[in-house]
């Protein structure tokens, strides 16, 4: 599907000491990023991240207080006509004329790019076969943000902007979206897309940088970031003793356990990074024995993202 | 596909005719309610037999020198005479009084003036009075001259604003509300295209719109023609292009719906009331008359009448036309440099 035009070295995006603010709010402050030709590249951060302004930034909708941008080897400035016909976007919250049909909607965002796929092809690969002729009011949420895809493939782009892609959708809406974000992926293209959902930016993307008030705070790959955590695993418990509820373990204990990796206490809270959780979990059972203290919680989780957000901020990724 | 159809231009076009003709309310506002209105006034203001005049009168005697000309008159005394002209249920009272007659009458109603030289001229008939040089009446009930000739091309330059301007205005701002124009923008979508599919559209509806309502009013009311058809397209087509302008121009900034209906009504309603719809313009007082000369409907409205009740063409009009192109232009050009495209 990747057409055939010149294929450069370089990057697909390079992002250089971009600054943006809005009033007084610094919506991005100091950013550096580059993207590789062919990557599925993540944007991950709560909301009011600096996300959608570093998105739009990129698509050349707001423009940056400074930095330089570039796509493709041209920027903005100069290649704002020849970038548009060779990118394709999907915006947040986008609402397309309700009582327009999915395939006059896709009909009108194919006359504005001078190649690209056919419609019916667009329709195909969104898989909205059945939703052909019927108007966008009588999509679901799911169907309508695969329209929104559609049309952001109409033009056969080489780099793919996705904002916030499954915001909003039910569960299995979300898989279907994600399985579509893949076929694209195996295509060839390069995709950027945002996400507060940690376990989307671990399930599609080659590269996440974890955004947090306008900043890169980590950049690496799913596996690279979640093994910063230090251990594999998470274990989480609450203690009680006598008359309070959330007792405070002695940290030096819990430390000199082979396999914990670290610790923070939030509330009572106690939060472990683990290695070869098999063999810790018996030993923090029996260090809590030994002081008298009761378990009031206990889980365990592989760690993810989420762990990654939460040890570099101290709060969790859907706080706000 | 064919090469039509790859076609920015004539997608956006289309798109906009569709989502037209989706809209059921909108068809109504086009093209049923000016007939309507022209319907109702012309019932309103059909031809009738010329006026009876009511009046009342304190004596039989004085009744009976009026029946003679006019019809209805009454005897009652003067205090309820008094109450039923306060009433304006007639228009004068015809008081006997030792030393003759006198008249009781509101002198600023044009029709109670008519009242009072007819009941002077039947009472002082029937007391003796004869004309001096004799004169007959030739009646005349002549096209072009009726109420439903001048109402119409005012009907015409209301619908032609409203059909513009909200055509433009609510569409360009709901677009924005629902991120529908910044994701236009994000696309190769050249910008103007959008805005010229507007115009595009606007003038095809137009053929539409002033056809049938034209039509109608001809067949139906017998309203004259009297200059050229093609000079009145043309009057049609700049009028259209001069709301379509300010349309844009109120949509240019307006992020919500709200703020957009208010603003054009703000727009329109000055022009509702001042610009000779429904009455002449004139009427409006000397000092305020350059500001509703420089209204756009007026000028629409001016033009429209001079060409189709007195048969004047484009060059007699020259300031009419001249004041609706500027209107055209001067928005144009002020919306396209401040539009938000997001």
């Amino acid at each position: 599907m990747m057409n055939g035009t010149k294929k450069a070295d370089g990057p697909s995006l390079l992002l250089r000491g971009v600054r943006k603010a809005f009033a007084d709010v610094k919506a991005v402050d100091g950013l550096d990023l580059e993207v590789a030709r062919g990557e599925c590249f993540g944007l991950l951060g709560p909301n009011g991240a600096g996300k959608t302004t570093t998105i739009e930034i990129c698509e050349g909708l707001t423009t940056p207080d400074a930095g330089t941008v570039e796509l493709l080897g041209l920027n903005w400035r100069t290649g704002a006509s020849e970038l548009r016909q060779r990118i394709g976007v999907q915006l947040q919250e986008t609402q397309f004329p309700d009582k327009l049909t999915v395939e006059e909607t896709l009909r009108l965002f194919r006359s504005f790019f001078k190649r690209g796929i056919s419609v019916d092809e667009s329709i195909e690969t969104a898989q909205l076969e059945e939703k052909r002729r019927s108007r966008v009011v009588g999509l679901s949420g799911g169907q309508k943000q695969r329209l929104a895809m559609a049309c952001a493939l109409v033009g056969d782009p080489e780099l793919l902007f996705l904002d916030e892609p499954t915001t909003g959708l039910d569960p299995q809406a979300r898989r279907h979206l994600w399985d579509l974000v893949d076929r694209l992926k195996q295509a060839g293209r390069t995709i950027i897309l945002t996400t507060h959902y940690m376990e989307e930016a671990e399930r599609l993307c080659d590269r996440v940088a974890i955004m947090d008030h306008g900043r890169v705070i980590a950049l690496g790959t799913p596996q690279q970031l979640i093994a910063t955590v230090g251990g594999e695993d998470i274990v989480e418990f609450a203690v009680a003793s006598g008359e309070t509820s959330r007792a405070v373990v002695n940290a030096a204990l819990l430390k000199a356990i082979p396999g914990v990796q670290s610790l923070d206490v939030d509330e009572g809270l106690h939060r472990l990074s683990v290695s070869e959780l098999h063999t810790a979990v018996p030993r923090i059972f029996a260090v809590l024995r030994e002081q008298g203290l009761h378990l009031s919680e206990f889980r365990t989780h592989s760690a993810s993202l989420e762990d990654v957000f939460v040890r570099l901020t101290g709060r969790n990724l859907r706080d706000e | 596909m064919n090469s039509l159809e790859l076609s920015s231009l004539y997608q956006l076009t289309v798109v906009r005719f569709r989502l037209l003709f989706r809209e059921p309310e909108a068809i109504f506002w086009i093209f049923i309610f000016p007939i309507l209105l022209a319907v109702g006034l012309g019932i309103a203001f059909r031809n009738r037999p010329a006026d009876v005049l009511q009046v009342g009168a304190t004596t039989t005697q004085l009744t009976q020198a009026l029946n003679a000309d006019k019809g209805l008159t009454t005897t009652m005394d003067e205090a309820a005479g008094t109450q039923v002209l306060a009433t304006g249920s007639i228009l004068l009272l015809a008081i006997q009084r030792p030393e003759g007659v006198a008249y009781k009458f509101d002198d600023t109603n044009p029709d109670a003036r008519t009242a009072r030289l007819l009941v002077d001229r039947a009472i002082q008939t029937a007391a003796g009075r004869s004309d001096a040089v004799r004169a007959e009446n030739e009646l005349v009930h002549e096209t072009g001259a009726r109420y439903v000739d001048f109402v119409v091309p005012g009907l015409l330059g209301m619908n032609l604003m409203g059909s513009a301007m909200w055509g433009l205005g609510f569409s360009i701002v709901e677009a924005r509300q629902k991120k529908l124009l910044k994701r236009l923008v994000a696309s190769p979508m050249p910008r103007w295209q959008y805005l010229a599919s507007f115009l595009l559209s606007r003038l095809a509806m137009l053929v539409v719109e002033v056809a049938v309502f034209l039509g109608f009013a001809r067949v139906a009311f017998g309203v004259p023609f009297r200059g050229s058809l093609v000079q009145l397209g043309l009057l049609c087509v700049l009028t259209s292009l001069a709301f379509s302008a300010l349309g844009l121009l109120v949509a240019s900034r307006a992020k919500t719906m709200e703020a957009a209906s208010g603003l054009m009504n703000l727009v329109m309603l000055p022009m509702w009331i001042l610009s000779g719809v429904f009455f002449s313009a004139t009427r409006f007082p000397v000092a305020i008359q350059p500001l509703v000369r420089a209204l756009p409907l007026t000028a629409a409205i001016d033009a429209l009448r001079g060409n189709m009740l007195q048969g004047m063409n484009i060059g007699q009009m020259i300031a009419r036309v001249g004041i609706l192109l500027a209107w055209f232009v001067l928005p144009f050009a002020v919306s396209l440099r401040i539009f938000r495209w997001r």
